[in-house]
């Protein structure tokens, strides 16, 4: 030990005012305490990847349930959108005369107005048992309403303008009994064969949508010739939507008229909020986000407690009460960021790994980066019900 | 002698009220004065722990005053005594309470950056202050890497780091060998006389009492004799008196 011959110069830094906002090492000491035990290292990030995970997959399933009670809609590529009046949802179609049509095609701005009909139907597989399904029927040649996401094979025309063909997407291959294109089968006791496969185009009902001919869709669904369920239009090129809108609800008052956007939102909104299994995922969300608070509470509660000694040293120093602030916070932010990306990172996995089936959870961008936030704001909560004790521990603690 | 860093007078505290109230000081008055060694000695539950407490403003006292510096203390807030702790002393605790997640310099820099000194004057400082203590080849270690001395030695480093005038010590000796508690009270005698700040220390350890300045002996709440000023034994130099 060098007690002698050494001096300690008196220090100008000495009379500065305290500033624990230009600390240096309050992201130091927040890092090293939350990596340095590894045990409750593992503890922590456990707590907030459960959580994070939670969030993403309750979140990602209920956007996933938002698109697909809205798919049809939103693919359609039609600007407005003309049904009988009181139709709720999409699905849930109910017959409109065919002289809509002709009647929005008198009015100024719209450019074109095409037949499309929606109708469940019995799809019967070679084993003898039923699958409900919905029909699609679109004109071959029509602009809107068209399956998208074809898989390679014939053109949409092609495969809708063959006699009897149906195009189903090759996600419910298996659920229908169907191995191959060309395939025969039995839809409301008529023949039907596969003509196309789509991609993607999912139903959250587990019914899926079999696309066809207008004509042929009427012959499958039992219905008339003249048998449609929506009129798509399409406004002529610089036509306010809302001026076509009410100048075609003048013409038809007895039919509904709207927006894709706000045909697809009242869509959504029926599932969502007036059926068990919208409120049942709306719940579960918000139950899942509430479920994920408390996890990250206890968990950086717990990792805070643990600290309490080296916190109380340094009030018994004279640290002030922001500096702790600061590091409780830092390290819950730290934690928040960390468990955040394990966690995402298995949401984004299960996406993936679920891709194929109906109840996938959706994760773009904007929402993982609102997990992110929601996860990150979450442990600042968190760590703020903790500071209390933290600030208001009393550093003689320290002597003993 | 010249006027003291901290005047205590008539300082009485009891802990609790009613019925089960403990009044663990008793009218105590006492004077710190720089460039001195003070032990604080007597049995366990004397009350010299909530003495020193009180002495390092870590505590406000039932009854009495605390002047530090011809300024009396007993007004101001909380933050206030935080940061007059901070830029006043330096503790020496008795287990240390050392960060066990920093190395050696960077438990020294905690104490630099609440004084605003930003990191790399801070570490640069910090391996001076390590260095003085003996340290400078341990500069990196972990607590958990260093010996119950090498741990008191950062302790110290860290107290020193604001510069203080008085230095406040609790049982300081009472985890190390007799060679390693010698070294210790060496230094703190080395920092009390040549470089003239008040060292207080609270202790048993009677291998130490012939380095002490002063010795108050405290029982039962109250100063029980006069301060002594023990006599060295011929053969420990203590340095230069104040």
């Amino acid at each position: 030990m060098s007690a002698e011959g050494v001096s300690l110069g008196k220090i100008d830094w000495k009379r500065r005012p305290v500033s624990a906002w230009r600390s240096d090492l309050t992201l130091l000491i927040a890092w090293r305490n939350f990596v340095h035990d590894r045990v409750r290292l593992a503890v922590t990030l456990i707590g907030i990847v459960f959580s994070t995970i939670l969030i993403g997959l309750e979140l990602g399933m209920l956007l996933n349930f938002m698109h697909t009670t809205s798919t049809i809609v939103d693919n359609a590529g039609a600007d407005l959108w003309i049904s009988a009046h009181g139709v709720r949802s999409v699905d849930l179609a109910t017959p409109l005369e065919e002289r809509r049509r002709f009647q929005s095609l008198s009015v100024d701005g719209v450019s074109i107005a095409e037949p499309y009909l929606l109708q469940f139907a019995f799809w019967k597989k070679a084993d003898g048992v039923r699958e409900t399904v919905i029909i699609v029927g679109v004109d071959p040649h029509a602009e809107m309403g068209l399956p998208w996401a074809m898989l390679p094979g014939r053109s949409v025309h092609d495969a809708l303008s063959m006699p009897d063909g149906v195009i189903i997407d090759r996600s419910y291959a298996g659920k229908l009994g169907i191995d191959a294109v060309d395939q025969v089968v039995e839809i409301n006791d008529h023949r039907a064969r596969i003509t196309g496969f789509t991609d993607g185009i999912r139903t959250f009902t587990q019914s899926p949508y079999v696309f066809t001919s207008l004509r042929n869709a009427r012959a499958l669904a039992n219905r008339g010739d003249n048998a449609i369920t929506y009129v798509l239009i399409r406004l002529a090129e610089g036509q306010p939507p809302d001026v076509v809108t009410r100048a075609l609800a003048a013409r038809m008052p007895d039919v509904d008229v709207l927006s894709a956007a706000e045909f697809a939102s009242k869509s959504r909104s029926y599932w969502l909020f007036t059926t068990g299994a919208g409120t049942t995922l709306i719940s579960s969300s918000v139950l899942a986000l509430l479920v994920g608070a408390v996890i990250v509470a206890q968990t950086l509660y717990a990792s805070t407690m643990d600290r309490l000694p080296e916190y109380a040293t340094i009030r018994a120093m004279g640290g002030p009460r922001i500096y702790l602030y600061k590091i409780v916070v830092k390290q819950a932010v730290v934690g928040g960021l960390f468990g955040y990306l394990i966690g995402i990172a298995i949401v984004v996995a299960c996406a993936y790994l679920a891709r194929g089936s109906s109840a996938s959870p959706e994760v773009p961008w904007w929402l993982a980066l609102g997990i992110g936030g929601i996860t990150v704001l979450m442990c600042i909560a968190a760590s703020l019900v903790s500071v209390n004790k933290v600030t208001s521990i009393d550093p003689v603690k320290v002597f003993r | 002698m010249t006027d003291p860093v901290i005047a205590a007078s008539g300082i009485t505290h009891t802990f609790g009220s009613g019925p089960t109230a403990f009044t663990a000081l008793r009218a105590v008055g006492l004077e710190v004065h720089a460039g001195e060694v003070l032990l604080l000695m007597g049995p366990s539950g004397s009350g010299k722990t909530t003495l020193v407490h009180i002495l390092g403003c870590l505590l406000r006292p039932t009854e009495g005053n605390v002047v530090l510096n011809g300024h009396a203390v007993g007004s101001l807030g909380e933050d206030a005594l935080g940061a007059l702790r901070l830029r006043n002393f330096g503790f020496v605790f008795q287990a240390y309470n050392l960060f066990p997640m920093l190395t050696a310099t960077e438990n020294v820099m905690v104490a630099l950056d609440l004084m605003g000194v930003r990191s790399r004057a801070a570490r640069i400082r910090a391996r001076e202050l390590l260095t003085l203590v003996g340290l400078q080849h341990r500069l990196d270690a972990y607590p958990n890497e260093l010996s119950s001395g090498q741990k008191q030695r950062v302790a110290i480093a860290r107290a020193l780091a604001g510069d203080p005038e008085i230095l406040m010590a609790d049982e300081p000796t009472a985890a190390l060998d007799a060679e390693n508690g010698l070294k210790a009270m060496e230094l703190f005698c080395m920092l009390a006389h040549r470089q003239r700040r008040a060292v207080v220390i609270v202790t048993h350890d009677q291998r130490i009492v012939h380095l002490a300045d002063r010795i108050v002996h405290i029982e039962d709440g109250r100063v029980v004799s006069p301060p002594q000023v023990p006599s060295p034994p011929p053969s420990v130099a203590t340095g230069a008196a104040p």
